[in-house]
């Protein structure tokens, strides 16, 4: 028993030991642990300035489509929208990365985070767009009415009226869509982009060892999206005063 | 002050409204009965265009409102509606539904718009639910709340949807007494409503419309005691 228990005790010794070696080896060994702080930075950039793209737009072409429906007007503009839909979701984010990077913009010098900021930006609207679209049509038409039966204008009306009850209730959607984004930049290394995926990966290359590295990555994006996941919650529980009978 | 010329209405090859003619006087308050699918509703509707129509004038106050580049969101600061789902605004206080219209068309200021409402909310017994959300209130309070609402635009007109179809049988009551005040008042008021008892002692004239068509109008006592057409009789003697 005694002895079952000291092998175990060396067992777990060693492991400290190699883990300790491994450690120092990824992350502070040439300043490593700068790596996956610079490719952190650019994960955030892009995510960030993706999502204000993303729902900027997103919002726009919602709007689009659910005018013309309601109301026949902008056929032009919804049939531009429904095509742009069509392409950017039928296609994989990575290649209209590469395509962006490689064929229309790297040729006139522009940065990579900023073609990576645009790509998933303008790929995020597509899915933010119909995510709002959906909201918006899940508001019963009997509101649309009474707002427009007091006087008030078609938009004043989509204003005052439907849009805060539209954002509230695809809330969680929209959370979902901006972790998805967040880890989707992941894919920002074919573009040669240093993000934190690349980082973990770079380090990866140099040290030839997998196991740190990608496990550091994999906690950060974790804790990133918990994070995320608390700012939704609580905005949730703000929006749901109305709700209390 | 309503003048209905030839209104036609159809849904494709339905059609819902044929051809009705008719006019609405000042301090008038009329109902309007018939059978599902008579177009009641819709003629309702269409005097402030919620429904477009397909043929046909309505005048306003001296003014056609379905013609072309007409202010439609002007006219119907002056044409209250109530819905049969009263349409609350459910994430807005009570207090807020009512200010919304006038405060964003800024008829009035916010403290002059919520001095107004409180003084609404007051009559309608409800002043402690200024702060409540439309959820934590029961159909008929709802319904009282979405009829002052439309009153806060202080209108010329109050057009009814079947305002109490959607109520338990124990608060029909409190909605048709408000609707009761306001036709004491003075208030010009169009209802379609299956309620009988109110129409009977409310309406100055009741229409009776079957088929997209008024079939018979008249007083109360004419329509309910010596209706002249069979389809009314036979209307009446289902529902009575």
């Amino acid at each position: 028993m005694n002895e079952w228990f000291q092998s175990v005790l060396q067992w777990m010794k060693d492991w400290w030991t190699d883990f300790q070696a491994d450690f120092v080896l990824n992350f502070i060994d040439d300043n490593r642990w700068k790596y996956l702080l610079d490719g952190l930075q650019n994960t955030l950039v892009v995510t960030f300035f993706a999502l204000i793209i993303g729902v900027f737009f997103g919002f726009l072409i919602a709007i689009v489509r659910v005018t013309c429906d309601k109301t026949g007007k902008l056929r032009f503009l919804n049939a531009l929208c429904r095509l742009y839909l069509t392409v950017i979701r039928g296609t994989p984010v990575v290649v209209q990365l590469m395509i962006l990077y490689f064929v229309i913009l790297a040729p006139l010098g522009i940065s990579k985070v900023v073609i990576a900021c645009l790509a998933f930006g303008f790929n995020s609207a597509a899915y933010v767009a119909e995510i709002f679209r959906s909201g918006i049509m899940s508001i019963d038409g009997g509101q649309m009415e009474a707002g427009r039966s007091l006087g008030l204008s078609y938009s004043m009306t989509m204003i005052k009226i439907i849009l805060p009850q539209a954002v509230k209730n695809v809330l969680p959607a929209l959370g979902n869509e901006f972790i998805v984004l967040l880890k989707e930049t992941s894919v920002a290394g074919y573009i040669a982009l240093r993000d934190l995926t690349k980082a973990g990966d770079l380090i990866r290359s140099r040290t030839y060892s997998a196991f740190l590295p990608l496990i550091a990555v994999a906690l950060i994006y974790l804790v990133l999206v918990i994070g995320l996941e608390k700012l939704f919650k609580a905005m949730e529980r703000r929006l749901s005063r109305s709700d209390r009978r | 002050m309503i003048d209905v010329k030839n209104l036609v209405k159809s849904f494709g090859d339905l059609v819902v409204l044929d051809g009705i003619t008719e006019t609405i006087e000042k301090g008038e308050k009329v109902v309007i009965i018939g059978p599902s699918g008579s177009g009641k509703s819709t003629f309702l509707r269409c005097l402030n265009l919620l429904e477009t129509p397909t043929g046909g004038e309505i005048w306003f106050e001296g003014e056609q409102i379905n013609a072309p580049k007409v202010n439609v969101d002007r006219l119907r600061q002056k044409m209250g509606m109530v819905f049969q789902h009263f349409n609350l605004f459910p994430h807005l206080t009570i207090l807020q539904n009512i200010t919304l219209a006038p405060v964003t068309l800024k008829l009035q200021s916010k403290e002059e718009a919520e001095k107004n409402a409180r003084r609404l909310l007051e009559r309608i017994g409800l002043s402690d639910k200024a702060d409540a959300y439309p959820a934590m209130l029961s159909g008929g309070q709802k319904q009282r709340v979405a009829i002052v609402r439309a009153l806060a635009m202080n209108p010329d007109v109050m057009l009814f949807d079947e305002p109490t179809s959607a109520l338990d049988p124990e608060m029909v009551g409190e909605v048709l007494q408000l609707m009761r005040d306001l036709a004491e008042d003075g208030m010009t008021m169009v209802v379609v409503t299956h309620e009988m008892g109110f129409a009977r002692e409310v309406a100055t004239r009741v229409l009776f419309m079957d088929g997209g068509k008024i079939l018979e109008q008249g007083t109360p006592e004419e329509i309910f005691n010596a209706p002249r057409h069979k389809r009314t009789r036979d209307f009446l003697s289902m529902i009575l």
